[in-house]
């Protein structure tokens, strides 16, 4: 038994795997949406999350917002400055998942950014305020595991998962490094890019869960390029989960004014998106 | 780590540390290839033909060893220690920079890439960077902030006659930071073919180590120079530091030395106090951006803040790892200069021994106009005169209310 599993197993966070576990007795592979906290601004963004698991939204990744998103494509990066323009902060971001929490003991949320801010924020003080927050797991893309002590260790200590990214550069020898100390779900980016660039195919992303598959017992969630519910379903076929961020992000910016300020379409347009790609990821095995 | 240590060149540690500075904090798509990165340069820098062929290059194309230049009339001028110039603006292409562009173009075509990418801030990074692209025909890309591209058009033209495409980096302030992150992008996209030169002691290891390494020519140079000029090594050295690699370029062969003084300068902008500025080390303090850890300029909520300098060049938010640990140390002192400083130390030399430096080691010229009437004449002082002024006589003619 690895150390995550250990201490995933004894704590009552638990809700990543309580969530595949009801996956695979439905049959069905989940959709993972991501929205970046504090997007446009901190209401609306809480009414969106409020309203993601009802539209279809099986576990939610909530960005953190960061100046320099280098792993981000142009999406992304726009709603992370909307956000901070907007008066986005740590302690807000932890606001809107306490504030969800509040009506959803149940659906797993994942925080998603860049180490700078919780770095900033002081790690132990960050794991014990997103725990108490009901926060499930983080994804720090800039933490690869030749920095697990950072955070990755500590974040397993205080009950909160560490999901890890596997690329298509993670080779045979890198592969089990990378799942090593990965818990929760694998996220398996599944193209060489940034985010909301390009798509792969599912015969590639098939092969890629497969090799996973042979090397851990966790979930596999396939995100990176997704944008469409036909997509979201090619993925749902062959992953455990569909992870898609840029697409419902763009929605998102597409209902704003021209300064950049939510309208009365942002929130029933963003959570219609995310119903058809709900649909999308439940049909795929029909 | 701040235990006395009796060498302080064998950093960084196998995982790419100075003290706490340093590491590797890249996306996993990155890791693979920084490792091969980092295994291909171990192998070259034994190799004797490596170093054979970066000799050629240096001595025959970049024109080394660049003269250490006794500036007599500056040091009339100021009246106390007797200040030489380390000439790297004499160097091919106007700059330092070619040093390390020379270097990582040969490891990059040792490991077969067959393109290039690049980040530039003042643009002598990227016309040194596409300079060397030209040479040995590999396509080349260097992302430039949308301000930097408007306020250094020269360079900018100069590295499209060498046939690179310079892509705007149009997110943030627009200036070296924003281009970085571009240049980071690229490179996660395209990790099979290509090589990311990047230009400064920063970024995930083994770059910091590998620029210092490539730019300690500078200091090597001085070492023999000063000893044929002055039979001894100099009493202090001074540099500008924006990301750091000329100043690590002519400190780390010194660092051993403890008679040796080593100032580095800063860029304050319109003053520390201000907020407008790009001193990171005397205005920023520890975060993680760009694939290191080292001193950030950020706000309370870990945001990264814009660096604000005259020069181009200097205005990057944070500083190379080195740096941060050679200050946490007290090896180096860290100080500062403002755009005003720098300016009329442009207009000192300029009158003064008929050079125009370029805005970049202005800063470092106007803390040697504060320190050297405070030494004694048999003081030997090296300052390292990274880059040429040719670049800045728009900004600098601008600020004088001339327009060319």
């Amino acid at each position: 038994m690895s150390l995550a599993t250990e201490i995933d197993a004894g704590t009552e966070t638990f809700r990543i795997a309580r969530r595949f576990a009801r996956l695979r007795a439905e049959g069905r592979a989940g959709l993972v949406t991501f929205l970046t906290a504090g997007d446009p601004d901190h209401a609306t963004s809480l009414a969106l999350l409020k309203g993601l698991p009802a539209a279809g939204a099986d576990l939610i990744e909530l960005g953190m917002p960061f100046t320099d998103p280098m792993a981000d494509g142009p999406a992304i990066q726009a709603s992370s400055l909307r956000a901070l323009t907007a008066g986005a902060r740590m302690t807000r971001t932890l606001d809107l998942v306490r504030d969800f929490r509040r009506d959803d003991p149940d659906t797993p949320v994942i925080l998603m950014g860049y180490y700078n801010p919780v770095f900033s924020y002081g790690v132990d003080r960050f794991l014990a305020d997103a725990r108490e927050a009901g926060v499930d797991g983080l994804i720090v893309v800039d933490l690869p595991p030749e920095a697990d002590d950072e955070l990755c260790l500590p974040a397993l200590k205080a009950g909160v998962s560490f999901v890890r990214l596997s690329t298509p550069t993670t080779d045979e020898r890198r592969l089990p490094a990378v799942l090593a100390h990965t818990s929760g779900f694998v996220y398996h980016v599944s193209i060489t890019g940034i985010t909301g660039a390009g798509s792969a195919s599912e015969e590639s992303v098939s092969a890629a869960v497969a090799r996973l598959k042979r090397h851990t017992d966790l979930p596999v969630a396939v995100g990176f390029g997704i944008t469409t519910p036909d997509q979201a379903a090619a993925i749902a076929r062959v992953a455990d989960a569909a992870v898609v961020g840029s697409a419902i992000v763009r929605r998102l910016e597409q209902t704003l004014d021209a300064d950049g300020r939510a309208t009365a379409a942002t929130v029933p347009a963003v959570l219609d998106f995310v119903r058809t790609l709900a649909e999308g990821v439940r049909t795929a095995r029909g | 780590m701040t235990q006395p240590l009796n060498t302080y060149r064998t950093g960084p540690d196998e995982r790419g540390h100075f003290g706490q500075f340093g590491g590797r904090y890249v996306a996993e798509t990155l890791m693979p290839l920084i490792l091969d990165v980092e295994r291909a340069y171990a192998e070259a820098r034994q190799d004797p033909s490596f170093k054979a062929e970066l000799s050629y290059y240096l001595t025959h194309y970049v024109g080394r060893p660049s003269p250490l230049y006794y500036a007599e009339r500056l040091t009339a001028e100021l009246g106390g220690a007797k200040i030489y110039l380390k000439r790297e603006e004499l160097n091919h292409t106007g700059a330092h920079k070619i040093n390390n562009c020379m270097g990582q173009i040969l490891l990059a075509k040792r490991m077969g890439k067959r393109r290039i990418i690049a980040e530039t801030g003042a643009g002598q990074h990227g016309v040194a960077t596409a300079t060397v692209c030209a040479l040995f025909g590999l396509p080349c890309v260097i992302y430039m902030g949308e301000t930097d591209i408007a306020r250094q058009q020269p360079n900018v033209f100069r590295m499209k006659l060498l046939g690179a495409e310079v892509r705007p980096a149009k997110s943030g302030a627009r200036t070296l930071k924003d281009a970085m992150n571009d240049a980071m992008r690229d490179w996660v996209t395209n990790v099979e073919d290509t090589f990311y030169i990047i230009g400064t002691v920063a970024g995930p290891h083994p770059y910091p180590a590998m620029v210092r390494d490539f730019q300690s020519i500078i200091g090597e140079e001085v070492r023999e120079q000063m000893q044929q000029a002055e039979g001894r090594l100099p009493d202090s050295l001074v540099a500008c530091v924006g990301g750091g690699s000329n100043a690590i370029g002519i400190f780390h062969p010194f660092l051993d030395e403890p008679s040796v003084r080593m100032v580095a300068v800063e860029a304050a902008g319109y003053g520390i106090e201000t907020g407008q500025h790009a001193a990171s080390l005397t205005g920023g303090r520890p975060g993680v951006l760009h694939g290191n850890r080292t001193y950030l300029l950020q706000d309370e909520d870990g945001q990264i803040v814009e660096g604000h300098s005259i020069s181009a060049g200097l205005d990057y938010p944070g500083i190379g790892p080195e740096h941060a640990w050679l200050h946490d140390v007290k090896r180096v002192e860290y100080v500062s200069a403002t755009d005003q400083e720098a300016l009329d130390a442009f207009k000192l030399l300029a009158r003064t021994e008929g050079i125009l430096p370029a805005l970049e080691p202005a800063h470092a010229l106007a803390h040697v106009t504060r320190l050297a009437p405070t030494l004694p004449r048999d003081h030997l002082m090296v300052m390292n005169l990274s880059g040429r002024g040719d670049k800045d006589i728009f900004t600098v003619a601008r600020h004088m209310g001339v327009s060319l």
